[in-house]
Order: structure tokens, then sequence, then C-alpha cells
């Protein structure tokens, strides 16, 4: 455990709470988004990390280490700091620059020099610029420097409030991709605090989503867009990323239809015709005693035959496409839709029979992600995503008090 | 001397009296220099301490704008009372007028300094002191030597004013020539060198600030 926080809370002189009984746990290696409206709490919560504000009750420790008890000037120095606006001192080079925590733990100057020219290197920007002011370089030029800066001194954890805040969307996206591979490639804990969901899905590895000094929910991205705690989380996923997100996140048994109409081999073709009347279907799916799936029959092959005794086993089409139940439906939907068949089987991992897809609702799940968000006056396509939709054109969505 | 013109008179009163003026010269520029310097040491750091505790700010600086308001006369003659004649007293009242500009720059040039660079520094782990050192005061310098550049040209201007009260200089010469009949070339020959005294060290200072102003380019 690299970080632990427990019970920690933040109140002001003026009886503000800031933060509220935050709890988390941080594995090396981690990403963590902490994300909410302003005033959640969030800064206030990274920044008692460094010691940049101390906590009024609750501990956070550092493995294993509290850190109310270690000198803040030495704590901060072993934990890199991002900021929204760059935070380089304009007076000094790139090289200057990247070299200051370095400096401050007193490296020598050969170590420093070859480890600025490893940083510039890792920020993918020319070893030239390392002569050059931050007042001559871009945005996200000044940005990928403010982010090796903060790994010059070999930090494990990385602290970062709103860092790509203030760029364009496209320098935001190479930024990301930037951290990204930090964090994968060379194992560097991140704690992000944004406000951007995007990010902090694509990005994290677990989300914290606070309001009003309480963490609401922390889970991992897909959970939380499989299961918002509340019409809070839902408002701030928006329903449009979660209606998106439903083909990455549903599995075919949400939308499947139970009890298929199927029939065993040993039956009769009277009996087969029966049941199709009686479901009013064109296909039986046929499945053994077990319920696994051999295959089907279709009501055209039997119209053919005139012995109404015949076993359904001799015009069983054993070429039968199915899918698995616990399959993401943004996996399969292309497979089926291509196939051009109406419905597909679902089976369990032993190939039992558990349930159909139609077409229909394939297709409504598709629409609903292309079209995004339906106004509040309409119905999404799909009724699994009625429940995202009602949540979140409901009155004033917030969280409960 | 009655049949020369205004110029020729002056030329004349610096021929003959050249190493005079220029004594006088220094003693205005000493006793002017001597003020500021004070006031420097004691408004520089009580500039950066009111930035530290900015509710102290309000109290200094309406202080050092009540001393301003004085008129620099009436000012050289209370602290006559005390102080005695002599060019102590003047040192002391340019270091009390200079404390203005420098502990108004000081604290602005403080201020100024951009919040986000403060807190990363602070953030990377650097303690007040270097804080201080290698962000603070290198960013505000530029403004610092600006108000030391105003404490010195109204230092120069007081220490004119300071010869009434028997601290020489310049101002002496100035007064002679009131004094006398057709006095004007007299009068000349001190107000000239003070002038140019006055906008050769704006100028100096001027220059310096701009050394001093931190690169920011790698340009030139």
């Amino acid at each position: 455990m690299l970080l632990s926080m427990e019970h920690l809370r933040k109140e002001y002189p003026n009886g503000k709470i800031a933060v509220d009984d935050f709890n988390l746990e941080v594995d090396r290696g981690e990403f963590i988004a902490f994300i909410g409206t302003s005033g959640s709490g969030k800064t206030t919560t990274m920044r008692m990390i460094n010691r940049m504000l101390n906590q009024t009750s609750g501990t956070i420790k550092i493995n294993g280490k509290d850190i109310s008890k270690m000198d803040p000037v030495k704590l901060r120095r072993s934990i890199g700091y991002v900021i929204q606006n760059t935070g380089l001192m304009p007076h000094m080079t790139i090289q200057e620059n990247i070299e200051m925590v370095p400096k401050l733990l007193g490296w020598s100057k050969e170590k420093r020099e070859e480890q600025a020219h490893k940083m510039i290197a890792l920020a993918q920007l020319p070893d030239e610029m390392l002569q050059r002011y931050p007042g001559e370089l871009s945005g996200g030029q000044q940005q990928r420097i403010g982010v090796v800066r903060a790994l010059a001194a070999d930090q494990e954890l990385i602290l970062m409030d709103e860092p790509f805040g203030a760029l364009d969307p496209i320098t935001r996206e190479s930024l990301q991709d930037l951290v990204k591979h930090l964090q994968k490639d060379l194992g560097k804990t991140f704690i992000f605090v944004t406000h951007d969901m995007d990010e902090a899905l694509n990005l994290s590895t677990k989300v914290v989503i606070m309001s009003q000094g309480k963490q609401v929910q922390v889970d991992t991205p897909e959970n939380i867009l499989r299961h918002p705690a509340n019409e809070f989380v839902t408002n701030l996923i928006g329903e449009e990323r979660l209606i998106r997100a439903q083909p990455n996140i549903l599995t075919v048994s949400q939308i499947m239809l139970k009890n298929p109409a199927a029939i065993t081999p040993d039956k009769t073709l009277e009996d087969a015709i029966e049941q199709m009347h009686e479901r009013r279907v064109d296909t039986l799916l046929v499945t053994d005693k077990t319920g696994v799936l051999q295959g089907f029959v279709d009501l055209d092959d039997i119209n053919r035959i005139a012995d109404a005794h015949t076993p359904v086993s001799r015009f069983t089409q054993d070429r039968v496409f199915y899918v698995k139940a616990n399959a993401l439906i943004g996996d399969t939907v292309d497979r089926i839709l291509k196939k051009g068949v109406k419905n597909v089987p679902v089976v369990d991992e032993d190939k039992r029979l558990v349930g159909i897809v139609t077409r229909t609702a394939l297709v409504d799940i598709v629409y609903d992600a292309l079209h995004g968000a339906p106004d509040a006056n309409e119905k999404p396509a799909s009724p699994i995503n009625a429940d995202i939709h009602a949540a979140a054109t409901r009155e004033g969505g917030e969280m409960p008090q | 001397m009655k049949d020369m013109d205004l110029f020729n008179q002056l030329i004349y009163y610096f021929s003959h009296n050249g190493m005079y003026v220029l004594s006088q010269f220094n003693q205005t520029f000493l006793v002017s220099i001597y003020g500021v310097l004070l006031g420097a040491i004691v408004g520089i750091p009580l500039g950066i301490w009111i930035s530290q505790y900015r509710r102290l700010s309000p109290v200094i600086i309406g202080i050092a704008n009540v001393i301003q308001t004085v008129p620099s006369l009436a000012m050289l003659s209370i602290l006559m009372l005390g102080l005695g004649l002599g060019e102590n007293t003047v040192i002391a009242t340019v270091f009390l007028y200079s404390l203005l500009p420098i502990i108004k720059n000081t604290y602005t040039g403080m201020l100024s300094v951009d919040g986000d660079v403060l807190d990363a520094g602070k953030g990377m782990g650097m303690t007040r002191f270097q804080v201080m050192k290698t962000i603070r005061i290198p960013l505000s310098l530029s403004v610092i030597i600006a108000g030391i550049r105003n404490a010195l040209v109204i230092g120069i201007g007081i220490t004119v004013i300071g010869s009434f009260i028997g601290s020489g200089g310049l101002g002496d010469i100035i007064v002679r020539g009131t004094n006398a009949t057709n006095g004007g070339a007299i009068i000349l020959a001190g107000a000239l060198p003070t002038a140019l005294m006055a906008i050769i060290t704006d100028l100096v200072l001027s220059f310096i600030e701009k050394r001093l102003t931190p690169k920011t380019s790698s340009e030139g």
C-alpha cells in the first residue's frame, strides 16, 4: 500500500467542512482521479497529501509512515506536484526548472544534467529546448515540462491538480497519452484532480467521485459506468456518456429474452409445429435433455415433409450461430448484425441454452449509442436505457441530502 | 560682470568656482544617497514583511503615506528641533521620504509574483527562505529598484532644500543667488547641476533596473 488515507477531515476556522470522513487506499502504479463539482473538496483532499494543507483530523500514511510526523519540506520533495497553470519559473531555463527538485536534494551537477536530458526526452521534446525559457514554449510544451519536472527526482507518487484544464482538446489528448505512458511503463502512481469526466474515465484505474466534501462513489471506471451509485453520479457522468458506454459494459445476458422456444430432438415434427404455433415463431432451437444447444429447426424445412411423425433430429440444422451470455454487447453486436439472422441463441459456459437475443433489441442499443441522449420528452429506443434516462431527466438530480 | 549676458556669467562662475561647485555637488549627492540607502535598508525588509503579513500592510503603508504628505520644509524644521542643524537632519528627512516609494514598490513587487509559481515552488519542497531567495526576490527585484529610483529623485530635491538648515550642498549656491542682486547666474550654477544629478541618477538606475529584470527569453 503506497498511500492510505483514513477518516480524513478538513474543517476551516469559519466552520466550513471541506472534506469529511475521506478514506482511500492507493496501491503502487494506480491512477486515481478525484472528480466532483467545484467546492466538492477534491483539491483540498489532494493538497493534504503533500501537506500544502493540514487535515483537521484523520491520518495519511505514505509507505506506512504517518506524514503528519514528517518534515513537510522533505515530504514535498519526495512527491511530484503538477498544477494547472504549469507553475514553471519564468526566470529560469527549462533545464533549471527540471533540475529544481534534484538541486534541492543536493544532487551533483553532472547527475542533474544527465537527468535533465533524460527528462526532456521523456517529455518527447527536443534536447535544445533545455536552454529556452518557459515563455518561449507553447502551453502544451510547458505542461509537458511541468509533468516531467514532477518526476525528475524519481518521485513515486505524483499529484496533479487539473493539469490539462487550460489546454485545447488536441494538446490535452497528447498529454493524457504521456501521463498514461508514465503510469503504465514507469509504474508511477498518480493522484489526479479533474472536472473532466472523459479524462477521469479514460485515464484512471479508480475514480473517486466527491460532492460536498464526501466520497459519493469510489470504483473502477467500468463499474461506475455500469452501476452509478445514485442520481448525482448519473448526472455527473451524464446520460449521453452512460448510454454511449452501454455496448461496452452491458453483457448479452442483460438484453436477452429468457425462456426461448426450444425442443428436444426426440420430439416429432407434429410436436414442433404445434409448439411453433403456440409461441408464434417460425424456428425452434433444438437442445438435448441437459439443455445443451444442438441446432435449430426451420418451418420451411418442415413444410416439405409430409410425415408428421418424423423425429425433429432429422431436420435439425446443426450449423447454428450463438453467443455467450457473459460476452459484451459491443464485442458481439457487429458479428450478429452482419450475419443477418433474426435471432441469436445465447448459451452459458457449458453451451447450455439460456436465452435468445432478438435483432430488434440489439438495434435499439446500437441506435441509442449512436444517437446519444434523447430529449426529455423522448424515450430511448432500448428499454434498458430507460432507467438512465429517467434518472438523468428527473427534476434537480442532486445527491439526496 | 554687468556687461556679460546670463550665459557668459554662468561660464565665468563655473570657471572661477569649479572646484567649489564640484564639492557641493558631492555633498548633495552623498547626503541623498545616504538617506535613500538607509531607507532601502529599512524599507525593503519592511515591504517584504508586510507582504507576508498582509493585514499589517494598510498600517505601515498608511504611516509612510502620512510622512509623505508633510511638506519637506516643515519636516526639516520639525526634525531640526530634535536633531539640530546640519546634514544628519537632512539625511534623516531623506530617509523618511524614501520609505514610502521603497516600501510600496517592494510590497507590490512581492505581491505581483505569480501565485502559481509560488505554489509550485512550495509544493516541490522549497523552504520559505528558498522561495524568497529563488522566486520572490528575483521576480520582484526590478520593481524594488524602480522604488529606489523614485526615492533618490525625491531625495535630491529634499537635500537641496536642506541647505536651509545648514547641510551645505548645491542648495547653498542657489540660496546665495537668490540673496544677491541680479543673482540669476548663481541660481543657475546651483540649479543646473542639481537637475543634471537627478536626471543622471534616474537614467543610471533605470539601466540597472533593466539589467536586473530576470531573463525570460533566450534571445539577446
